[in-house]
């Protein structure tokens, strides 16, 4: 299980790594190269997303990414295909981000046999709510995959508890308002959500959105499980090479 | 647990958590107003004293005699401040804005229209405003880009995506998520995540009723057919709301664009090419491929180029309470150049694509038989489009002079 994993990992490290990419930018080689490098800089799980064509939650730099990907050719089934490939050649748990329309169409049911067969341990779907996701939790639970679902910074204690009642794994808290690869503000304001998040649920808490310098990590210790490293890397990737992106999250926990 | 918004397989609220509580406030301003008596007279107040309603329903005599079949009257959204049917909606929803003490508003548009509504709205009651469009877009309806700025309003244009009406919507949304402590998104079509659907729709509802009793008042029976263009699907959804329970039938008429086979148009309810699908925080039906990713689309028409489609008027079409058909570019251009010379008339191109379908049907109907046709705005906005398809010489050599102008 994904949640025992993460616990076992928390262990003997303050704070674990999450971090993301886009299936197919710059390339689908390229990815594989950016999971790679990842892997070898010690991160604890990953998201794959795949990428939709109307990716309301994500901000500029993933948004391009997601265009790029699709300009390129790249089709669902060489997405699964690729987190296929990554999941047996790598031991860390993989997760599948993308948006709803991704799995109505592929049938919400064949998506999950597809991922528990390939070892995926979760997917995160930040447009459906556990409201509108009453297949989708059935068929993961089923096939014992994670649903992970967002808290918002907009998210009452109420509604927290609500969420928790249907995710497993671990909860995946936005940093504030806004979309993705924005700035973040960690500030005492961010740490009084952080304690609402706390108090709402048992499970290990990942925090992502801005996340993109050893501060902000050190910062979050002690008041998260999972720091997420989302635009960041990609900014990397695009100014400098994929090695650099290596260093960087090697820099985050020295 | 509680799905809230469905027109029965259609509709829902498929949205990112951070937008959870400003739904949950939305729908709870639009519940209290609506179970308000005064609100809509306060309504119907704004909608006379600052546009233009009731508009008038015309008998196209002059049409009626030229297909010599049902008797043709036009219902005048035209009319409305601004030129279009979008006022209705816009008023109301800045009604809204004031009870939520929300001192901000956003919009996407297509046509420009939604977003010249939009900002007037927001000039008058000391709103902020800021208008999401398309590059491409910003390109075909470059007049009302000018108005909207005139009015105050900043303009931005979206660079990403296929670079219309929906990449407006996505760059919309992205902005409310930031900013919805005091912006309100006034979306400007009967789509969207609940309860934009219904509430558009509400507003719009003063179309059908009106024109219900117009067209008793005027011929003392029901007309046999009501047609109307169908983008996002609010002018529809206006007209047919004062007939879904009288033996009407309701014709929806999309973008054909260059044909439905040509894969260059925007018919999701008429055509192949669309299957049901959740995009944009709704689910409809959708011009995607198999994998779920959205198509391109193509309309002469801005504000008919876009991929999904009221969920309500799914709704219909899968029950079969109402009929839904493509016209083509040509047609629809054939179709303003025929109502202007017959009545006098400048439908805009969206609102020519109901007038394409009805011509097309008036001469095959009995002549004891009437139907409306819904002017859901004016043409003058496309002036340069219409100006090309005519292929203008005059208008062009006056263009080549302004430029000059310009750059002496």
């Amino acid at each position: 299980m994904l949640e025992s994993y993460l616990r076992e990992q928390r262990r003997h490290k303050d704070i674990l790594l999450m971090t993301h990419i886009v299936i197919g930018y710059p390339s689908l080689d390229a990815s594989f190269e950016i999971i790679s490098t990842m892997v070898d800089a010690g991160v604890d799980l990953m998201e794959l997303q795949i990428p939709f064509s109307e990716p309301i939650a994500d901000g500029p730099v993933i948004l391009r990414a997601n265009q790029k990907a699709l300009a390129n050719g790249v089709t669902v089934k060489q997405c699964l295909e690729f987190a296929d490939k990554a999941a047996k050649m790598f031991k860390i748990p993989f997760l599948l981000m993308t948006y709803y329309n991704i799995l109505y169409k592929y049938g919400v049911e064949a998506f999950t046999d597809k991922m528990a067969a390939m070892g995926i341990r979760g997917a995160i779907v930040p447009d459906l709510p556990p409201e509108e996701g009453q297949s989708y939790l059935q068929a993961m639970d089923d096939h014992k995959l994670a649903p992970i679902f967002i808290y918002a910074p907009t998210s009452s204690l109420e509604r927290m508890q609500k969420i928790a009642g249907y995710a497993r794994g671990f909860i995946y808290c936005v940093a504030r308002k806004g979309v993705t690869g924005q700035q973040t503000s960690f500030s005492n304001e961010l740490e009084s959500y952080l304690a609402r998040c706390r108090k709402s649920t048992q499970l290990p808490l990942a925090l992502g959105f801005g996340v993109k310098e050893k501060a902000d990590v050190d910062f979050l210790k002690g008041k998260v499980d999972i720091a997420v490293i989302g635009s960041q890397t990609i900014r990397i990737v695009d100014k400098k090479t994929i090695p650099a992106a290596g260093e960087f999250l090697r820099s985050l926990r020295d | 647990m509680l799905k809230r918004g469905y027109f029965s397989n259609f509709g829902g609220a498929f949205l990112p958590e951070v937008l959870t509580a400003t739904f949950d406030e939305l729908e709870q301003v639009f519940e209290d107003a609506k179970a308000d008596p005064g609100f809509w007279k306060e309504y119907e107040h704004v909608m006379s004293t600052y546009s233009c309603r009731p508009t008038p329903l015309t008998f196209a005599e002059n049409l009626t005699r030229h297909f010599g079949g049902a008797k043709i009257y036009i219902k005048r959204e035209d009319l409305n401040h601004t030129g279009a049917h979008k006022a209705n909606n816009v008023m109301g929803q800045g009604l809204l804005v004031k009870r939520m003490g929300k001192s901000r508003v956003i919009a996407e548009t297509g046509a420009g229209q939604h977003g010249v509504a939009t900002a007037t709205m927001a000039a008058r009651y000391g709103f902020d405003c800021t208008i999401y469009m398309g590059e491409v877009d910003v390109q075909r309806q470059r007049p009302n880009v000018f108005w909207m700025q005139r009015l105050g309003a900043e303009v931005i244009p979206v660079k990403d995506g296929t670079r219309i009406l929906k990449d407006a919507i996505n760059e919309a949304f992205r902005d409310w998520v930031s900013n919805m402590e005091h912006t309100h998104y006034v979306l400007g079509t009967a789509c969207g995540p609940h309860p934009f659907p219904e509430m558009v729709s509400y507003f719009q509802s003063i179309i059908g009723k009106e024109v219900r009793s117009q067209i008793l008042e005027a011929q003392g029976c029901l007309p046999k057919r009501v047609y109307a263009c169908v983008g996002g699907g609010s002018n529809a959804m206006g007209l047919f709301s004062g007939f879904l329970n009288d033996p009407v039938q309701l014709v929806g008429v999309e973008a054909g664009g260059h044909g439905l086979n040509s894969g260059k148009h925007a018919s999701r309810l008429c055509s192949q090419d669309a299957s049901v699908g959740v995009a944009q925080g709704y689910k409809t039906y959708f011009l995607q491929n198999s994998d779920g990713q959205m198509l391109d689309t193509h309309s002469i028409a801005a504000g008919l180029d876009y991929v999904g489609v009221s969920p309500i008027l799914a709704d219909l079409k899968e029950n079969g309470r109402a009929r839904f058909e493509a016209a083509t570019d040509s047609e629809v251009v054939a179709a303003v150049d025929l109502a202007m010379r017959k009545e006098g008339l400048i439908p805009a191109l969206e609102s020519a694509h109901a007038f394409a379908r009805a011509f097309q049907e008036a001469a095959e109907m009995n002549p004891e038989d009437s139907l409306i046709i819904n002017q859901s705005g004016r043409g003058d906005k496309d002036i340069f489009t219409v100006a090309d398809a005519f292929n203008d010489p005059a208008w062009q050599q006056f263009i080549k002079q302004k430029a000059e102008q310009y750059n002496a």
